[in-house]
């Protein structure tokens, strides 16, 4: 009886990236206690986070790939047309507009365009994968284009990255040719100056400012300073648990957030982050081998995008912490405290577990 | 491109796929490896360097503010710069007992309750080993007591900032504002327009007139210094620094000596005046009486000014050619006379015969003229001359309300002049659909006879009268009025140069503009209602009186001036512009409770028109008026 229940609850999920994920997140409720000053009220706030997102990946593990497939236009449809609410009736919070109120509650559609755009183009990718052309692919950067321009204009940098990456490795995946790439890449490149000689000088520094934080020390650069001094006294082993110096005193700013692993990074050095690189390896590697064994395009296009988006979260986050890249304010998966962001990730978990748990019931191709 | 569905391609298009993820897979690595370097970088390469950092001293960004811009007038007179001054200021990181070293300083130096106040504040906003004045201002005296007991205070020290001054005080006060303390507000406009971070060495802001409208371009980009700070939040040493950059200093179209013949000529008076040059739109004088002292508000205004500044019945913080709303009497009615020639109505010869009163058909209610008797057999000119308000009664009734209204719009009426300075009020241009929106009531024809003669609910700015003269003088020709006519770039010593911007061509033909400016030329010659100001002038003068009632006259009482209690007596306005062949001066001025139009208002304009046209400064002895008003006729109303 017992065992039955067990069963039909841990039918479809996985339990190597259940595990590394519950993992994760242990670490993370571990620095979040240290990074907001002790706080029990924000552990508990970041355990009901968890709760709901597990929840969610569960329910999401459950649905067949198949039915995804189909909601897959709506769903980006319906993204598009709250994107475009919020661009006339949305909050404005922080000097951004991302949140519409819809009375019962406040949704911000971005983090939804997060799974649904590359859903949408997993779809259409797998609906024209016997005859595909070059100007299927110039839909489909349409198709990612326009929630992509949508969300940069609210402002949010960091939300338009990550939807740009996710549509991006669909297309990639979907076999764009190694020339048209080559050609757009360079096209780019090309106009770069162009677009840089039109600018204004204010743009300019701006730009600059994003590029390189230390020119704007009392602002953007402040965080970047201060995150860099806690993570290079870190040192090889740390300074322990509760006791990182830049992160107890108010040096580093959005440390529960954004900056969480400067905090983790100053307590537990490099030995640590070694340890957290090779867990978030797990997660990516399994997840990469959920993808090559899945059976329909869809499938095969949606859960490569989300591995690799998951990669590109870690990547930003730390190399934008570490000063190797801009400040884009994106958090670091599954450890960062933050109930919107937990939800996306664990929702794209849920679809790599389902993709992955009914494998064998879906016929083949 | 196109490939026929087989299983061969099946197989090999995931052979493809598998083939494009593991070159994700290798991105994937190459990713994690780059963030491996860096922290072997951070974390064992430079971990001395880092370490050193946090733990022995803590690393700190020190602001330096830069030097605020210059405002000059068009003669490079100083109207706004900034100068040294002793502050005496606390570094709290070095200080033990914040309470007890504040009530010692103030044995030797005078500290007041909202110093301490002001104090406590700013030490919210800034870092603990930033010093934070307690008390500026510091004199001599002051100072010397305080640098012979300094070995007494570690952590208190004098030290010299840059503070603006106004160094005209009252003249022009209302131009270029003043800075004062960034409150809350402030650094909620400062967080929305992201410059918050160029504002961490700044204490000041402008908070109105130039200084609030360019605040942007006179404050100048923050330098900054990183400095290394030991336990006892001493600066060891300055890691990098950039130097502040200055901000940009401002031209203004004002012209000083013009502004102070003004401001004198009103004497005890309130009221405004505006003076444009027609051509460019530039603003020669922009008057505001009373004024006040800027300098009380930079380093925060007590509490005994404040009071009397607000509270005063003379309002002389409001800044009346923009914010103060006048009906504007006959000085309407050189425009209504244009608004009627324009729609062929009541071109010469056409004359009326005036009794003194005009009546709508079936109404027994009379309008009446200023002048009981009427002014007899009155054509367009004269009507305009002689101020006859009955003849523009029945033109008003006769172009209705929208055409009269769609007309003057033109000249600026209802709307605002789009002048560089902030919180200018539009007026009103009142029009049947305003009314049904604001009182939700119908128009009534007799509401659009008043209006013929700029009473009822129409409403102006001095700025807008002055505007309107000036399009006027113009010819049509619409300039926006500016103040600022040149922005300086004191790092580069690039000057930009505001050209003049054209608001509006207007369409009007010469020859009714031509019988408009004889009749306003004939106000100023004898006969006219304002002869006395275009007496002896050497050019010539084209002019309008007028005069708003403060307080309703009834259909059958008399205004007596004298009996009035004196804040309900009639504001006198005036508009004029000169020399009338080739107009380089437009001016309207309003003298509040002043009574007649001609006899207050006039003899300013006509100082003003003196200086800008002759180079003559009036005599002291005539500060006040010119030659004596002659009364006319018996002057009630124009």
């Amino acid at each position: 009886m017992i065992n039955q229940i067990v069963h039909i609850i841990s039918k479809h999920i996985d339990s190597i990236l259940m595990s590394c994920i519950l993992f994760a997140m242990l670490v993370g409720l571990f620095v979040l206690y240290s990074a907001s000053g002790e706080s029990l009220n924000r552990l508990t706030s970041q355990l009901i986070n968890i709760s709901v997102a597990i929840t969610i990946m569960w329910a999401v593990a459950n649905i067949q790939p198949q039915l995804m497939e189909r909601i897959a236009l709506p769903l980006y449809l319906i993204g598009l047309l709250l994107l475009l609410g919020v661009a006339l009736f949305g909050n404005i919070s922080h000097g951004a507009r991302r949140w519409l109120d819809l009375g019962v509650m406040k949704i911000q559609p971005s983090e939804l365009m997060r799974i649904a755009a590359p859903m949408m183009l997993a779809w259409f990718f797998s609906k024209r994968e016997n005859a595909l052309r070059v100007t299927d692919f110039f839909i489909g950067f349409l198709i990612l284009i326009a929630p992509v321009l949508f969300i940069l204009k609210q402002p949010d940098l960091g939300t338009s990255l990550l939807v740009s990456a996710s549509g991006f490795f669909v297309i990639f995946l979907a076999g764009l040719s190694w020339r048209i790439m080559l050609g757009g890449m360079m096209t780019i490149g090309a106009l770069i100056p162009v677009f840089w000689s039109l600018l204004h000088d204010y743009q300019r520094r701006r730009v600059m400012i994003l590029i390189d934080p230390t020119q704007d020390p009392l602002g953007a650069g402040y965080h970047i300073i201060q995150s860099t001094i806690a993570q290079g006294s870190g040192g090889l082993t740390g300074k322990g648990w509760l006791n990182g110096s830049q992160s107890q005193l108010d040096f580093l700013p959005e440390r529960t957030t954004d900056f969480i692993f400067s905090v983790f990074s100053e307590e537990f050095g490099m030995v640590g982050n070694l340890l957290l690189i090779l867990l978030f390896s797990t997660i990516i590697a399994r997840g990469l081998y959920i993808t090559s064994q899945a059976k329909s395009t869809f499938s095969r296009l949606l859960a490569g995008s989300i591995t690799l988006t998951f990669f590109i979260y870690i990547f930003v986050n730390i190399g934008m912490v570490s000063g190797l890249l801009p400040v884009v304010g994106v958090p670091l998966p599954l450890i960062s405290y933050g109930g919107t962001s937990m939800v996306t990730i664990l929702l794209g978990f849920g679809i790599l577990m389902s993709i992955h748990t009914h494998k064998n019931l879906v016929a083949s191709g | 491109m196109r490939r026929r569905p087989e299983l061969r391609n099946h197989q090999h298009e995931l052979h493809q796929f598998k083939l494009r993820l593991a070159v994700l897979g290798f991105v994937v690595l190459i990713g994690f490896s780059t963030l491996i370097i860096r922290f072997y970088f951070l974390q064992v390469v430079r971990y001395e360097h880092y370490h050193t950092l946090a733990e022995n001293n803590r690393i700190s960004v020190v602001p330096t503010a830069p030097t605020r811009g210059i405002i000059t007038d068009r003669n490079g007179t100083t109207i706004a710069h900034n100068f040294f001054v002793y502050a005496l200021e606390i570094t709290p990181s070095k200080v033990d007992d914040l309470e007890k070293t504040i009530a010692d300083i103030s044995q030797l130096v005078e500290i007041s309750s909202s110093d301490i106040k002001r104090f406590k504040k700013l030490k919210e906003r800034t870092h603990e080993f930033e010093s934070i004045p307690i008390r500026t201002h510091l004199n001599e005296v002051e100072a010397a007591k305080f640098a012979a007991n300094r070995f007494r205070f570690p952590g208190v020290d004098i030290k010299s900032r840059l503070f603006r001054h106004y160094p005209n005080e009252k003249l022009g006060a209302h131009i270029a504002g003043y800075i004062g303390r960034i409150n809350d507000n402030d650094l909620d406009w400062l967080r929305e327009s992201n410059v918050l971070s160029n504002y961490k060495g700044s204490d000041h802001i402008g908070k109105s007139g130039i200084e609030q409208y360019y605040e942007k371009t006179l404050h100048g980009i923050t330098g900054f210094q990183q400095v290394e700070i030991n336990a006892e939040g001493k600066a060891v040493r300055v890691l990098s620094s950039k130097a502040p950059v200055s901000g940009n200093n401002l031209t203004l179209s004002i012209d000083l000596e013009l502004q102070a013949i003004a401001e004198k000529g009103f004497g005890e008076s309130r009221g405004a005046l505006v003076a444009i040059q027609p051509k460019t739109g530039e603003v020669l004088a922009l008057v505001s009486m009373p004024t006040f002292d800027p300098n009380l508000f930079v380093g925060g205004i007590d509490t005994k000014n404040w009071r009397r500044l607000n509270e005063s019945e003379d309002k002389p913080l409001i800044n009346r050619p923009l914010r103060g709303i006048y009906p504007p009497g006959s000085t309407f009615k050189p425009f209504v006379a244009l608004a009627g020639l324009e729609a062929g109505k009541r071109l010469p010869p056409y004359s009326i015969q005036d009794q003194g009163y005009f009546t709508l058909p079936n109404s027994s209610h009379r309008y009446r003229d200023w002048k009981v008797d009427g002014h007899g057999i009155v054509d367009v000119t004269r009507a305009i001359t002689v101020s006859c308000d009955t003849f523009f009664y029945g033109l008003a009734i006769e172009l209705g309300i929208e055409k009269l209204a769609n007309f003057v719009r033109h000249f600026g009426f209802g709307e605002k002049s789009g002048i560089d300075i902030g919180g200018e009020n539009s007026g009103l241009l009142p029009t049947p659909e305003w009314k049904r929106r604001r009182f939700k009531q119908p128009w009534y024809v007799g509401e659009t006879v008043i209006v013929g003669i700029g009473q009822g609910y129409t409403l102006v700015t001095p700025m807008q009268l002055a505007y309107a003269t000036a399009v006027l003088a113009n010819k049509g020709t619409a300039m926006k009025p500016h103040l600022v006519t040149a922005i300086t770039n004191i790092e580069t010593g690039e000057v930009s140069h505001i050209k003049p911007v054209l608001t509006e061509q207007i369409v009007l033909s010469d020859s009714n503009l031509e019988i408009v400016k004889k009749a306003m030329i004939d106000v100023t010659l004898p006969g006219g209602t304002a002869a006395f100001v275009g007496n002896n002038a050497g050019y010539s003068i084209a002019a309008k009186t007028g005069t708003a009632q403060v307080i309703g006259i009834k259909q059958n009482e008399k205004y007596n001036e004298k009996s009035i209690n004196a804040r309900h007596r009639d504001h006198a306005l005036f508009i004029a512009y000169a020399p009338t062949e080739d107009p380089t001066i437009a001016i309207a001025a309003i003298v509040e409770n002043g009574g007649h139009g001609g006899s207050a208002a006039g003899p300013i304009v006509r100082q003003v028109m003196d200086y800008y046209l002759l180079g003559k400064k009036p005599l002291a002895s005539d500060s006040k008026l010119l030659p004596s008003p002659t009364p006319v006729e018996e002057m009630h109303h124009d």
